[in-house]
């Protein structure tokens, strides 16, 4: 492993019972890269962004956030069970973004981004809400401030997550399907941030998709899953225009019919 | 009519005491039910243990039962506690064991995603409680509590076997010193659902406090 790697997977498997959905899994990603995760449901892609996020816990192998043992930590030379505290110290460096949003209906669109800042960064109130004004300027909401998550549309709700997660400063992203419980119409709004997002920023950015298109134009690289094991990995031009494999190629079909 | 007014003076008192019995007694119950709910979601087992133990006891007796035992065992035991402290406590313990089902109800009722969305904004556990889950979870309890309100206002007049004069044993009183019957019971029938009205009228309020600004309702869709 080389330092300069801000994820690695190493060997790491996951298990429900006895269903295993994820397989001696090795990958890395570098700092600032952008990677796609496509394949079949039930792959096990929204698994790996859980494991990272720390909602769901690891069955063997290990993680690493930035050189450090994500669900793991050093005890008297031992590795050892992370601890909630651990979690929490490695996890700060890495914001979500939800199929289903997740935002707080009890608050405001403004608050939605701020209190989160103030809870757990220790922003104070100014800061917070300059910071929270200037995203939400940006995913394109400023006229919205006051208005609470049940009064918006979904492409709106998605976009106050966007900013919600941002205003955290993550160096990493994850994004869920971030677009697939929106109406047609309203898709593109949300990848116009993501778009924006991946080309201003330095953020690591993993983005589970079955938007093929976007995946093809936002990523620096493609990861093809199946059966929680990696198939196909490489630059976008040649997953979708050359894929080695059979099971990509037929995965990939099945999008153009 | 006039030996009613000759003898308001007592029902006054009575209904202050059964006032001074609702609230005392909401508040050792909201409290009960918000420690035992919360811990009966706990992590640790033992914690769990504890709280079911006291839950289980308090809801599967009879108040009537409780209080005795609070009011005539407890001074074997070293603990001797006033006649009004101890119908306090009795009613205050037995309907907070029912309204700590509620508050453990109400905060499984909030959809898990806000708790993930908290982990992925790094909030503690406790953070995440005390910003997100219980805000969106008291509002679910507020109506079940204004009922459990009105039954704990009912359940006051216990107490009038452990000496306390409460509203209706001064119209039991009323009744043996004037010789009168329907006047002195129409008069608390009256009075009880007065109290009963304001609770019923405070809770809507709150309701309506914490309805406000929120925009629609939750629980409609994705937010
Ligand atoms: N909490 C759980 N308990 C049991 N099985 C689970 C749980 N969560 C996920 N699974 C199973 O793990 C497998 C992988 O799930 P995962 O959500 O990672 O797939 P996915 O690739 O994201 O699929 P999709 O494209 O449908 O979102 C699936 O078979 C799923 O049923
Ligand atoms: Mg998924």
């Amino acid at each position: 492993m080389n330092d300069n790697t801000m994820i690695s997977f190493e060997n790491a498997s996951k298990s429900y019972g006895a269903l295993q959905v994820l397989r001696n899994l090795n990958f890395h990603v570098d700092p600032g890269e952008k990677i796609s995760l496509i394949g079949p449901s039930g792959s096990g892609k929204t698994t790996i962004l859980r494991i990272l996020m720390t909602l769901e816990s690891l069955t063997s192998g290990y993680v690493l956030v930035d050189g450090q043992q994500l669900w793991h930590e050093e005890k008297q030379g031992q590795l050892v069970p992370a601890s909630e505290k651990h979690l929490q110290n490695v996890r700060a460096d890495i914001g979500m973004v939800f199929q289903h949003f997740n935002l707080f209906p009890h608050l405001s669109v403004l608050k939605n981004v701020t209190e989160p800042q103030r809870i757990s960064r220790g922003v104070a109130a100014p800061e917070a809400k300059e910071a929270a004004v200037e995203l939400l300027e940006m995913v394109g909401l400023g006229d919205k401030l006051d208005h609470y998550p049940g009064q918006l549309s979904g492409g709106q709700k998605q976009r106050v997550a966007i900013a919600r997660a941002l205003a955290l400063k993550p160096r990493i992203m994850l994004f869920d399907e971030p677009t697939s419980a929106l109406d047609p119409e309203l898709v593109s709004e949300v990848l116009n941030v993501m778009r924006k997002l991946a080309h201003e920023t330095d953020m690591t950015m993993l983005l589970v998709t079955h938007e093929m298109s976007f995946a093809r134009e936002f990523s620096d690289r493609v990861i093809f899953f199946d059966k929680g094991v990696i198939v196909e990995q490489g630059a976008p031009e040649q997953i979708f225009q050359n894929p080695c494999e059979e099971r990509t190629r037929n995965f990939l079909h099945k999008f153009i019919a | 009519m006039d030996i009613l007014v000759e003898f308001s003076p007592v029902l006054v008192k009575g209904t202050w005491t059964t006032i001074i019995l609702t609230l005392g007694g909401s508040a050792v119950a909201l409290t009960m039910a918000f420690i035992t709910g919360l811990t009966r979601l706990s992590r640790r087992l033992y914690l769990r243990a504890v709280a079911t133990i006291y839950l289980e006891i308090f809801r599967g007796t009879s108040a009537l039962v409780q209080l005795f035992w609070i009011f005539f065992v407890l001074p074997f035991l070293g603990v001797t506690l006033e006649p009004m402290t101890a119908g306090i406590m009795a009613i205050g313990l037995n309907m907070g064991s029912y309204g700590s089902e509620v508050v453990r109800g109400a905060v499984l009722s909030v959809d898990r995603g806000q708790r993930e969305a908290c982990a992925a904004l790094n909030y503690t556990r406790f953070q995440t409680m005390r910003y997100v889950i219980l805000p969106q979870a008291i509002p679910v309890m507020l109506p079940t509590f204004g009922n459990q309100g009105i039954e704990l206002l009912k359940l006051t007049s216990v107490v009038s076997l452990i000496t306390i004069s409460d509203l209706t044993f001064s119209a039991q009183l009323v009744r043996t010193a004037s010789g009168l019957t329907l006047e002195p019971f129409m008069a608390i029938l009256i009075i009880y659902f007065i109290l009963s009205s304001c609770i019923v009228q405070f809770v809507k309020l709150l309701e309506k406090r914490m309805a406000k600004g929120r925009g629609l309702p939750a629980g409609k869709g994705a937010v």
